[in-house]
Formats: structure tokens, sequence, C-alpha cells
């Protein structure tokens, strides 16, 4: 019984499953410990987005409630830890209710079409050196591809109810995806292009400054753009509870609804993996060998903590100034950065094509000198202009008047005046 | 420049993290009643109260209930009635404290409590036993004379019925010399004045 997986194999770079294999296959047969393998694997990556989504709206609900000077649920566990859990078996057994008018099928399969691209999405995150689930080498597309389904499940959700609050979060949902992932793609090109690789474990070890500091623009139009694709605040429309009830995900209750809020909390701390790797470093820090999946954890953290700040803080965007960041301000940016990386890029490398601290160090100053000119420049686009009504009527229009009114004569008791 | 509005809004809620929460833990923590607050469990004085039934008609939702007889002392001039039953129906009463500014004789008062929750309509009824026997915390609503004696209705030290009204006790010495307590003690004993230990004395003696 002695399987090895051997080089040649498609799985054999993501180690943990080639050690879990070759582990296991000493004793089992081949087929069986492929299995094994395999379930070791999706068994971390579902846990781990269910715990980070668990972990992830406890750490919400507590530090929205410290923001706006509440405590925050405290009432189970020490410091209300245990909150997550009585949420998920308050939502287990409430009534699963499914529409009368509902498109049976399609309104059953949001759930599973919402918490897939999440769990899908971790795949590729390296926790740790070479711990990444999957180590795709075009693990960048892979990400940006499996982001976009989301906006199919928030379409189906939306269409499926047959209810108008929820259909008008999925057009706006949708609409909003669209726009954003325009200039998430573009600002990613900048990162791809300075790690001269898709692999996210090659973007990771290029990263001898943090990419945040050499590529700001792109750090924040990806750190905006997936706010957007992840419905967080301050781009939520496509569940803007003060609008549409709670969009999308108007009428799904029990399970269902909880498989959804796993999928968005999840979805934050599963995109808060990816920019630490793209933009922080990820694993990377001191005593990475071995500390490597604290700095991860860590770093993630902090900034799903900034989702959270953010959260706190920006009230909600119209759909028209949300599109107009989008396209006026997101998107030029995202191009000269483009642009600029470039031609840095060409201009700095030396014949090997590989970029030294010194070359990071120089674009840094490029780029963070650009990205306020940029700022100043892009951010009169975005600004509303308000501007004063005219007294009167607008041109072309002539008054109507209407003949005076007669107010009806009272009788008033002799005597009185009005 | 623009973001900088970004940033100063992100400064604010940051500096509101750092606060203190204002939240009360209720039943762990408790904010400080307001000494005139209209809550529950009414303080009634029987040694005060002439079953005159004021309360009652004053209130206006007609959910105190009275039922008075005749003392023994009842022919003597000034002399009170004696009280059978008093039901205070607080499932029903709104808490406006009419009954407590119509008692003439400063027997009835408001209490600091809310906490009357129940099962069932029935233990909403304050009886006359549960009055008698409750302890004597007023609220001051109404009587504020009584916060010149520091005198504070969330816990402390009980009030006397001497020490409630708006008048010295002697008035009832003086102007209701037949007072006295069906099957209770004489009011008088143990007076601080030493003035007061003739107010049951005279009473038995017409009976």
């Amino acid at each position: 019984m002695n399987c090895v997986l051997g080089p040649d194999n498609i799985l054999y770079d993501t180690v943990l499953f080639r050690e879990v294999y070759n582990f296991v296959g000493q004793v089992l047969p081949c087929w069986l410990s492929w299995f094994v393998a395999g379930f070791v694997i999706i068994f971390l990556l579902v846990n781990a987005v269910l715990l980070g989504a668990a972990a992830f709206s406890w750490m919400e609900r507590r530090l929205i409630g410290k923001f706006q000077n509440r405590l925050g649920p405290n009432r189970w566990g020490p410091f209300g830890l245990f909150q997550p859990i009585a949420d998920m078996v308050k939502l287990l057994f409430k009534e699963d209710l499914t529409p009368g008018t509902a498109d049976k099928l399609v309104f059953l399969a949001v759930p599973v079409a919402m918490v897939a691209p999440v769990m899908l999405m971790l795949a590729v995150v390296p926790f740790a050196k070479d711990t990444a689930l999957a180590n795709l080498n075009v693990g960048v597309l892979y990400i940006l591809a499996v982001t976009s389904v989301t906006s199919i499940a928030i379409f189906m959700a939306g269409w499926s109810s047959n209810n108008r609050f929820a259909l008008f979060g999925a057009a706006r949902g949708v609409a909003v995806l669209i726009s954003y992932e325009v200039p998430v793609v573009v600002s990613l090109l900048g990162v791809v292009m300075l790690a001269g690789s898709m692999s996210l474990a090659d973007v990771v070890s290029a990263q001898t400054l943090p990419f945040i500091i050499v590529q700001p623009m792109a750090f924040f139009v990806f750190v905006a753009g997936t706010a957007a694709e992840l419905n967080r605040t301050p781009f939520d429309m496509a569940e803007a509870e003060s609008e549409l009830i709670a969009g999308y995900h108007t009428e799904y209750s029990g399970i269902k609804f909880a498989m959804i809020q796993a999928a968005e909390f999840g979805g934050v701390m599963a995109a808060s993996g990816v920019i630490v790797t793209l933009f922080l470093g990820g694993w990377e820090g001191p005593a990475a060998h071995w500390l490597g999946w604290l700095w991860f954890l860590l770093k993630t953290m902090a900034v799903a903590v900034g989702f959270i700040w953010v959260r706190a803080t920006f009230p909600r965007l119209r759909i028209d100034q949300l599109l107009a960041l989008a396209w006026k301000f997101l998107l030029p940016v995202s191009l000269i950065n483009l642009l600029a990386t470039a031609l840095e890029i060409y201009f700095l490398r030396d014949a090997s094509g590989v970029l030294t601290r010194g070359d990071l160090g120089i674009m840094t100053g490029i780029n963070l000198a650009l990205m306020a000119g940029c700022v100043f420049l892009f951010g009169s686009l975005v600004r509303e202009k308000v501007r004063p009504v005219a007294p009167g009527l607008p041109p072309g229009v002539t008054p109507v008047i209407l003949p005076a009114r007669e107010s009806p004569a009272r009788d008033l008791p002799a005597g009185e005046t009005d | 420049m623009y973001g900088l509005a970004m940033a100063k809004g992100l400064m604010v809620t940051l500096k509101n993290l750092t606060k203190k929460p204002f939240t009360v833990q209720y039943p762990e923590e408790r904010l400080k009643q307001h000494p005139r607050f209209r809550g529950e469990e009414f303080v009634w004085y029987e040694e005060r109260c002439t079953g005159c039934a004021s309360c009652a008609k004053y209130c206006p939702l007609g959910i105190i209930k009275i039922v008075t007889s005749p003392s023994e002392t009842a022919p003597a001039e000034g002399d009170k009635y004696r009280l059978e039953e008093f039901d205070i129906a607080i499932n029903r009463c709104m808490f406006c404290g009419l009954c407590v500014e119509a008692c003439p004789y400063d027997a009835l008062f408001m209490g600091s409590g809310f906490e009357q929750g129940s099962y069932s309509r029935q233990d909403m009824v304050i009886t006359i036993d549960e009055l008698r026997q409750a302890d004597k915390h007023p609220s001051t609503f109404y009587r504020p004379q009584l916060e010149a004696q520091e005198y504070d209705p969330r816990g402390g030290r009980p009030l006397d019925w001497r020490q409630v009204g708006r008048e010295s006790w002697q008035w009832h010495q003086r102007e209701k010399a037949g007072m006295r307590i069906a099957g209770r003690p004489a009011p008088g004993d143990g007076d601080p004045d030493g003035e007061g230990n003739q107010l049951s004395a005279p009473a038995t003696g017409e009976g």
C-alpha cells in the first residue's frame, strides 16, 4: 500500500494534500487515501470559512458596539464569545420559509451558490509558507473569477424570491459588482506585473517591500472594490436595510439565511486574506517559517477590523455616487497606476528582469507622489457640486396664472370679526 | 484635499472606540432612581389613613377599592373608619399619582419600584395586608419636604408614619384625639418628643 504522490501529479504542489496522501497511503489503498486527503483539505476549507464567519460576526458586533459606545453581545460566554453559536442555533431552529410564488429550485440553490465562492476563494490563499490548499499558477485570475460568481448568486436570490425588494436589491448589487469589477482587475494588474506571476505564493515572495506602499493606489482601489463586492458599507446598496428591508435575501429565513450570512461574514475574512496576500506581505514576518500562520492571521484580523471601522464610520452611498466613484475615480486612478507601474518596471528592472528592494523603494516614492496628484485631480470629479437654485422658473417655462379662488363667505355671529 | 474628510470621520469613530460604554447592565447594575419617581409598591400608613376614600374617588381608573366600617369609637367626633379592604390593582395603574395628591392626611405615597411584573393578574393586586407589611420607603413625589430630612427612597431607613406628614404628627393628637388602630399597638409608643404618649389613652377612655 505504498502510495506516494508523484511529481507529475497535478496536486503535487499542494503540500498539505501530498503529505496527507503519503501519510495515509502507507496503510490505505491508493484510491482511498486520495479521498482521505481530499476530505481533509475540504474539511479544513469549509471549517476555515465557517469559523472565520463566526469569529468575524462576533468581532463585528462587539466592535461596532464599542464604536457606538455600547457593549455589544456579552451575555453568553466570556466577552460574549459564544454568541455566534447562539445565533446559529436560533437560525437552525427557525422555520425555513419558502415563498409560495418563488422559483423553488433557484431559491434553494442560492445559499450554496453564495457559500461556495467564499470557500473556493480561500483555497488558493497561502496561510503560511507552502500551505496553500491549492497552489494555482493563475491564482489571481482564479480569485477574480470565483468572486464574480457571487453576483450570479445575488441575482438568483433576487429573481427567485419573487419579491420586488429582493429584485431591487439584486439589480443594485449586480450594477455595483459589474462597475467595481473593472477597477479591481486593472488595479491587480500592477501587482501581477510587479510579482511577475499570478501565483499567490509568488506574489508573497516577491514582496520584499509590501505592495501596499509600492502600490498605494492599487491597494485603495482594490480595498474599495472588495468592499463593494462584499456588499459592505458604505457600498451596501444591495441589502440597504433602511431602504430595501434586507435586499436580495429578504425572503430567506432559517438555515438558508444562516448560510447567506455565513457567506457574507466569511467573505470578509476571505477577502481580508486575499488583501493580506496581495498587498501586506502575506505570511511574511519575523520567524516566518514557524510563525507564518500567525502573521497571516494577525494581518487578516487587522484588515477585517479595518472593514468594521469603515462600516462604523461611513454612511451608505447613493447609487449614482457609487457608480460615479467607480467610473470617475477608481477606474482612472487604477489605469494611471497601471501605466505608471509598467513604465517604472520597464526603466528600473535589470537585464534579467528582476526588481531589487531599492527599485521597489524608488517606485514607492513615485507612486505616492502620483497618488497625491491623482486624488487631487480626480477627487473633484466625484465631489458633488451643489448648484444654487436660481430664483424663479427655469427658462422656457411660462407661468400659468390661475384665477384667484374666492373664499367661501362665513357667517359670523353679529358683533364678531375675524 | 479630497479624502481628508474621510480620514477625519474615521478619527471620530476611533475616538469613540476608546470611550467608556454608556450601557448599564440592568440586572447587575442599576441606575440611581430619582427620589420623586412615581413607582409601584405604594406606601400606605394605616395610622394616618382615616378611610375617607379620597384616593379611590380621585383615581381616574378606579382601581383603588376601599371597604370601611365604623370603628367602635365611630360616634366620637374626629374618629376614623376602620379599614377592612384597601386593594390597589396596579396592573391597570398608570402611576399618575393623583391618589397621592388627593390624600388629605398624607397617608398614601408612591413607591420607587418598577419590578412588580408577574405571570398572573391576581398577583398584581396589592392587598391591605401587603400594604401593612411592606417596608415604608415612600417616594418623595408630591411630598418634597421628605427630601429635607435627607431621606433616600431607594434603601436606607424606612420612614415612620410620624415622619412623613406635611404637618407635625401632633396635628392628629390635637384634632383627632380619638384616633386608634384596631388590633394594633397604640402608635404613640416610643415617641421621640415625649408628647405623643397620650394619643391612644383618651380614645380608650372614651370608648
